[in-house]
């Protein structure tokens, strides 16, 4: 069975919620919508304080090529737009929407059909993705009508879709691909056809062999659809990894998929692409996963953007009396959250709970040379190397040691045998060297 | 014998040969320096700070030779003595500086900033602020992991282990900036250390409204403007729901500091410590 080659570890997977089918999250009196809600310029706020709004009405414009529409996920006015803390406490603009009912667009397609045929053309598929404000939802928020259209000299040829779900605890994309394997498999055909590839691969790791099975007997009825069950090793999620485990091939350092010829896609973007696509649904909700050793009732939820993390903790049983950190996101890659009143976006994965002995890090103690940290990064770095020079400052040392291909998966620090923070400094020389990269241009 | 003879001879001659070369090449290349940099150089503390906005005190020595006036160059660690003696050497006269220091624009100790949540990261200012806003209400306050302890070469700032924000031993300070580099929420400031060490300003650099600022910090500006109105020199403006006060029109007379009612306006006065 395959997996990618470089580093990469095996935590415990903890799917506490797997097979868990979803459940549908209730609306709050208020919703507070972000209009931050992807990677790159915040949208630019179309309705004013006083407008109702009804749900998958555009409320944040695209400002900029690498930027998404934003939508209202339910009906109501406007009661303001002001800032509000993200799960880091740091200030994004807002839509505060004081909920009236659950009045939907009449575009929106409701009925429970399942709609395979497809007749639009790129241009409109591209346009409808756009229009729908899709974002790539394995984490990363990246605009998805952007990476849809690689440059004109550029020719994908395989579209690979991240079944994986490599972090523990989450199994909100599990969920997905049960409850919904048909819609994501016409999804996949629509992206085909966008990008005009004959192949796509959708991996998945072996420790949902419920969704192999699952999808394999369906993919029959797809032209050009294979599953892949990959062996279970984190970080196989990050786009080069899973390219390297499907095909075999490296992304050059500093370069995108699409120089190999790859493309690759979250299988909750598209299931919201096919939504978007074959049922004018723009992206307003998504999957989470709501659990931790101690959660009472650890599940998948529906949820709406904009609904106030908290109200989704009640409706799931509750904090944990034992819980000593509340992490937005996987244990790996998650942040850990300053409050949590904080609104849901559209890149929420999850809410775990971890418990008083989890919590604590332990003691730092010396580096001892012992190379685990080289030996578990996936993209072949030497940690210990760029902690140090972080320490120090050598901001040149450590672009040349390649920081800016550090994901971030943390696999260094899960490793480390003296419990040095090593992330925390590589992510800090990251910023730091990339701050330098941009002031150069 | 013979033996001694050769070696000897052999190596003489190398000498010579090589000693030649070399002389003849540093003529050759010779590259003239003013030996007023070294004079110069030799009065500098040797701190090599970069404070001056040179590369070290050769790059600030070379800068003082070749400029026409002294005016606008300034060892902040020397200060004026050391400018005196500068312009001793090159015979150019330099203007008296003001004496300037390190302050800390912020007050958010722990009675008046509860904590909100617990950061157990590494403990570095830098990355804390990398990853959120801060273990408290307030985004715009002290982190208090020392960042700025770390970049001062003076040993001037060491970090309150009550209060958890650094202080500033005015003695030590040389007011070269490195800790105003290193603050990730830019909370340290270089101002005019004032007669007597008397100054006044704002500490705090909180720039929401009021509300929402008090309540994240009892000793937080709410930019209520009472003491814009009450100073009488236009020294205090105010942007973004948080006063400012120049210290170049400041005349420290104190009324701001009687009407703020946040007691965000600290009035410092020390007297200086003979050594």
């Amino acid at each position: 069975m395959h997996t990618f080659r470089i580093g990469g570890i095996h935590p415990k997977e903890n799917k506490l919620s797997a097979g868990k089918t979803i459940i549908r999250a209730e609306i709050p009196p208020q919703v507070v919508i972000s209009l931050s809600n992807h990677t790159g310029a915040p949208a630019k706020a179309v309705v004013e304080k006083g407008d109702t709004v009804r749900v998958g009405q555009i409320i944040g414009e695209a400002n900029g090529f690498i930027s998404a529409n934003v939508h209202s996920s339910v009906s109501g006015k406007v009661s303001k737009i002001d800032s509000q803390p993200d799960v880091s406490g740091r200030k994004q603009l807002a839509v505060f929407i004081d909920v009236e009912g659950d009045e939907w667009l009449e575009t929106i397609d409701r009925s429970p059909d399942i709609i395979s045929q497809c007749n639009f053309t790129k241009e409109e598929i591209l346009a409808k993705i756009k229009n729908a404000g899709i974002v790539g939802l394995g984490g990363a928020t990246f605009p998805a009508h952007v990476k849809l259209s690689p440059p004109p000299d550029k020719k994908a040829n395989i579209l690979i879709i991240n079944g994986v779900e490599c972090e523990p605890y989450l199994t909100c994309d599990h969920a997905l691909m049960l409850c919904h394997a048909d819609e994501i498999l016409i999804g996949v055909t629509i992206i085909m056809k966008v990008l005009d590839v004959k192949r796509a691969v959708i991996g998945i790791e072996n420790n949902k062999k419920d969704v192999i099975a699952h999808l394999s007997k369906l993919a029959k009825n797809y032209q050009g659809i294979e599953i892949q069950a990959l062996k279970t090793k984190y970080p196989q999620g990050g786009e080069k990894q899973l390219i390297d485990a499907v095909i075999r091939r490296q992304v050059p350092s500093g370069k995108l998929p699409i120089e190999v010829g790859a493309v690759v896609q979250n299988v909750a973007t598209v299931f919201a692409i096919y939504q978007a696509v074959q049922k004018n649904k723009p992206l307003f909700e998504r999957v989470m996963t709501i659990t931790g050793k101690d959660a009472q009732n650890p599940g998948n939820y529906l949820v709406r953007i904009g609904v106030n993390l908290s109200a989704i903790v009640a409706q799931a049983g509750g904090i944990p009396e034992t819980t000593e950190k509340i992490i937005a996101g996987g244990p790996m890659m998650g942040r850990a959250v300053a409050s949590l009143d904080t609104p849901a976006v559209k890149g929420s994965a999850g809410i775990l709970f971890i418990n008083n002995e989890q919590a604590q890090r332990k003691e730092a103690a010396n580096c001892i040379r012992c190379s685990k940290c080289v030996n578990a990064c996936p993209m072949g770095l030497e940690p210990y190397l760029l902690m140090t020079q972080s320490e120090n400052s050598l901001w040149d040392k450590m672009e040349t040691n390649h920081v800016m291909d550090c994901m971030e998966c943390g696999c260094c620090s899960y490793v480390c045998p003296s419990n040095r923070p090593i992330l925390d400094y590589v992510r800090y020389g990251k910023t730091t060297v990339g701050g330098i990269i941009r002031g150069r241009k | 014998m013979n033996v001694i003879l050769i070696s000897l001879l052999t190596l003489g001659i190398l000498g010579a040969v090589a000693a030649t070369i070399l002389f003849l090449t540093a003529k050759k290349f010779y590259v003239y320096q003013d030996p007023l940099i070294d004079q110069v150089q030799a009065v500098l503390p040797a701190a090599n700070c970069g404070a001056c906005g040179f590369a070290g005190c050769s790059g600030f020595a070379n800068a003082c030779v070749s400029a026409t006036s002294l005016d606008a160059l300034l060892c902040p660690v020397g200060g004026n003595a050391v400018m005196q003696n500068v312009s001793a050497i090159l015979g150019k006269t330099s203007s008296e500086a003001v004496p300037k220091v390190a302050v800390l624009r912020c007050a958010g100790t722990c009675e008046h900033r509860p904590q909100t949540n617990l950061y157990n990261g590494a403990k570095r200012c830098s990355i804390a602020h990398n990853l959120y806003s801060g273990e408290t209400g307030c985004s715009f306050g002290c982190i208090g992991f020392g960042d700025c302890e770390l970049a001062c070469t003076f040993g001037a700032i060491s970090i309150n282990a009550a209060t958890q924000l650094p202080e500033i031993d005015e003695n030590k300070c040389t007011s070269c900036g490195a800790c105003v580099k290193a603050c990730p929420k830019m909370l340290l400031e270089i101002r005019k250390k004032g007669a007597e060490n008397h100054r006044i300003y704002v500490a705090c650099r909180n720039e929401e409204k009021g509300g929402i600022a008090r309540k994240s910090c009892s000793a937080a500006c709410i930019g209520c403007s009472k003491c814009q109105k009450v100073c009488d020199f236009e020294a205090i403006s105010i942007n973004n729901n948080l006063a400012f006060i120049h210290d170049d029109k400041c005349t420290l007379c104190g009324k701001c500091v009687e009407t703020c009612s946040t007691k965000a306006i600290v009035e410092f006065k020390l007297k200086v410590e003979s050594l």
